[in-house]
């Protein structure tokens, strides 16, 4: 009794061609009958865990007919995946790796949308004494007690502005235990500092609908540097052809339009506005 | 002497080696047509693997096997422990025609007619695999049946099953034989060498000791070798 | 403590108050799963059982690497998807990634190394039972492949069953190739690391409880099958 291994895996081969040829057909199938046009946008986890989104695409949806997939990463990430030509639109915010992006070619035009901020949150006792309106201050004051600071260290939006911030209060680098770089997104980072005690910085918007806060409190608000500015782009078609650039287009044109501006200053939790739209007209 | 009818099946100094043992030793053998023959032999002397060399089982390290017409015709083998599949009894028989490739009506047809003539009928529509173990091996009798085999190797058939389906096995096999195929078995059961055999083939150490007809073997047998076992087979004797 | 207790309490209300939005991401979950499950078996059972039943050069080998395939990270398969199905990347344009068609090919590709490895395993079992006899009929290996698939149907339902559980549990190459996609590609696997790096904890946990319920009731719905064909078939 020989084997013909030729024939055998062969039959194999057509009976896995077969399964590949009809999930495929399947998958296209199901996709195809699932909506008329989409987009795809590559945003921020700390906007998407804000819950504007939620709030924001229905509406959109509303006004153009078009379904807006949001793909959630850090900021680096999302850029990215703007060079790989797997998002339409990029909605993040850092000002620099944005316009550095255009400067690339890989995005068409940077419009301005909106902003929220920074704050800094730690322990109820503040064993630094970091509470006030300065950020700088407050960073130098953790440095100096080495208080355990808890940072993404995930090439986020969130995190270049922290780096900038000790930059700018005289830290290179922050290093030593104290520091914690958790590489990961803002809720997971706080759910470290929560879990350890320690100072963090976050988006205002990410820390109203976090829950699991234990003893953290907010202790350093309102200085102007913590303002975060979000810009939002179009993928370069002509980077990348298969751009869905007129549904993207509607996505931009929408958002720093009148309705759009609009919506945004509309979302609140808990009676608070998160996001300050400053679309220029 | 009567001039001898062609042998259906010839093996020359067939050698086959298990696990660094040598089980048979240059064994030749002949069968001859129109015979039921039994293999006898201790434990070990190679009889279940000499069945397995000659239905094709087993592959020697060296020696031929000759069929009459120069290829084997076809064959089948029973075992000691009867192996159905789980499904139908009628479906295993089927299964085993459908194999060697009859198909549609006169597949039905042969496979009915098999489990009719081992007495099966009544359960042909039951699970084969929750039979008992003489329903099962009656099961696998009708399957090889089904085949009509020109040669029918078993191996110990009846081993493992209490005497009143014992003897159900060896009435199927006589009707089996009278319908023309030639039986190859081997037992430890001398009683049942008496009743079924033509011939005895005796193996003794991986060779063939002796082939005799049964009635002159049981009474006088030629080798020394047969002498001592059927003594200790049959120690009143 | 009283986090598990509170998140008992909040399944169940979410379970029983029909929440849309959960119940799409269950459906969808399930959807996703099976779909790989099946689709993993039909690439990895008849794998399994030819590497049982052949014997052909290289068969140790590729038993060695079925095995070492078992230990596979996952999100090492996420990434190679991801980049293969990237715009970037070679299959860019079919369209795939972020779709629930990514999740599934990712799944896929997890669930078959269990699978094959899983019935590898059984159809050598019996093989060792039916070789003779089925040697002795004539059998060939691609009949005898079809034959002992059949035989072993009630153990390959609980291969199969391993890996609906494999695709229903995993996270990380999902988010990957899915995108975490709320109402497009979130499953339940990936909403619960959403809400717990959100911090919902109770949330996250009444998410997993469900998940968990719903991995149980697909099997025993399988243990109930296989009793009931022990029963009939022995």
């Amino acid at each position: 009794m020989e084997l013909n291994l030729a024939t055998n895996f062969r039959r194999l081969a057509v009976t896995w061609m077969a399964a590949a040829v009809a999930a495929a057909t399947i998958l296209a199938a199901k996709d195809a009958t699932a909506q008329d046009t989409f987009i795809t946008v590559a945003s921020t986890t700390s906007t998407e865990q804000s819950g504007l989104f939620k709030q924001l695409l229905p509406e959109f949806k509303k006004a153009t007919g078009i379904e807006a997939r949001v793909v959630a990463l850090g900021t680096g990430q999302a850029l990215d995946m703007g060079r790989r030509g797997d998002a339409d639109v990029v909605f993040v915010h850092d000002k620099v790796a944005e316009e550095k992006f255009v400067a690339d070619g890989f995005g068409v035009k940077r419009l301005e949308v909106m902003y929220n901020d920074f704050i800094v949150v730690g322990p109820k006792a503040d064993p630094a004494g970091a509470k006030g309106k300065d950020i700088l201050a407050a960073l130098k004051k953790i440095e100096a007690s080495k208080a355990p600071f808890a940072s993404r260290a995930d090439k986020s939006g969130t995190h270049a502005a922290e780096l900038r911030y000790w930059k700018a209060a005289g830290v290179e680098k922050p290093q030593g235990a104290w520091y914690r770089e958790t590489g990961s997104g803002m809720g997971p980072t706080l759910n470290t500092a929560s879990a350890m005690n320690a100072y963090a910085l976050t988006d205002r918007g990410t820390w109203l609908s976090f829950k699991n806060r234990g003893d953290l409190v907010i202790l350093v608000e309102g200085d102007k540097a913590l303002f975060n500015q979000y810009g939002v782009m179009l993928v370069n078609p002509a980077k990348h052809p298969h751009v869905k650039k007129e549904a993207g287009q509607k996505f931009v044109d929408w958002v720093v339009s009148p309705a759009g501006q609009a919506a945004i200053a509309a979302y609140k939790i808990d009676g608070e506005q998160l996001f300050f739209p400053n679309a220029k007209p | 002497m009567a001039e001898r009818p062609a042998p259906l099946l010839r093996a020359r100094d067939l050698t086959v080696v298990l696990g660094g043992v040598t089980v048979l030793d240059r064994l030749s053998v002949e069968i001859l047509p129109g015979l039921r023959t039994v293999v006898l032999g201790a434990n070990g002397a190679g009889k279940s693997v000499m069945l397995r060399a000659l239905h094709g089982l087993v592959a020697p390290a060296s020696g031929r096997i000759e069929w009459q017409g120069g290829r084997p015709p076809r064959q089948a083998m029973v075992f000691q422990r009867p192996v159905m599949l789980r499904r139908s009894a009628l479906a295993n028989v089927e299964y085993g025609l459908a194999v060697n490739g009859i198909e549609g009506a006169e597949r039905e047809r042969r496979a009915r007619e098999a489990i009719a003539k081992v007495g099966l009928e009544a359960i042909a529509h039951r699970s084969a695999r929750v039979l008992s173990g003489g329903e099962q091996q009656r099961l696998a009798l009708a399957r090889a049946w089904a085949l009509e085999p020109a040669i029918l190797f078993l191996d110990e058939p009846t081993s493992s099953l209490d005497p009143g389906a014992a003897f159900e096995v060896e009435r199927i096999v006589a009707a089996i034989a009278a319908e023309g195929t030639r039986i190859v078995m081997t037992t430890h059961n001398l009683g049942q060498a008496r009743r079924l055999a033509d011939e005895i083939v005796f193996i003794h150490q991986g060779r063939v000791a002796e082939q005799t007809p049964a009635d002159r073997f049981f009474a006088d047998p030629q080798s020394q070798d047969a002498r001592v076992f059927l003594k200790g087979e049959l120690p009143w004797n | 403590m009283f986090e598990i207790f509170a998140s008992l309490k909040l399944a169940l209300a979410l379970m029983a108050g029909g929440d849309a939005e959960l119940a799409a991401i269950v459906a969808l979950s399930i959807e996703l799963s099976l779909a790989a499950a099946v689709l993993g078996s039909i690439l990895g059972l008849p794998l399994g059982a030819l590497v049982a039943i052949g014997r052909f050069p290289g068969r140790r080998a590729i038993i060695v690497c079925l095995n070492a395939l078992l230990g596979l990270p996952s999100v090492v398969v996420g990434l190679v998807v991801y980049l293969m199905l990237s715009r970037a990347g070679p299959l860019g344009s079919w369209g795939l990634l972020f779709t629930p068609g990514a999740i599934v090919a990712a799944q896929t590709l997890l669930v078959v190394p269990i699978v094959a490895a899983l019935s590898r395993q059984a159809v050598e079992d019996a093989w060792a039972e039916y070789e003779e006899q089925l040697r002795s009929l004539g059998v060939g290996t691609a009949r005898a492949v079809r034959t002992l698939l059949w035989d072993t149907r009630f153990s390959l339902l609980t291969v199969a069953l391993a890996g609906f559980g494999r695709a229903a549990s995993e996270v990380g190459a999902v988010m990957i190739v899915g995108g975490n996609i709320d109402g497009v590609t979130r499953v339940m696997t990936t909403a619960i690391a959403l809400e717990t790096s959100k911090g919902d904890l109770p949330l996250a946990l009444a998410l997993g409880i469900v998940l968990i319920l719903v991995v149980l009731a697909v099997n025993a719905a399988a243990y109930a099958i296989r009793e009931w064909s022990a029963k009939r078939h022995g």
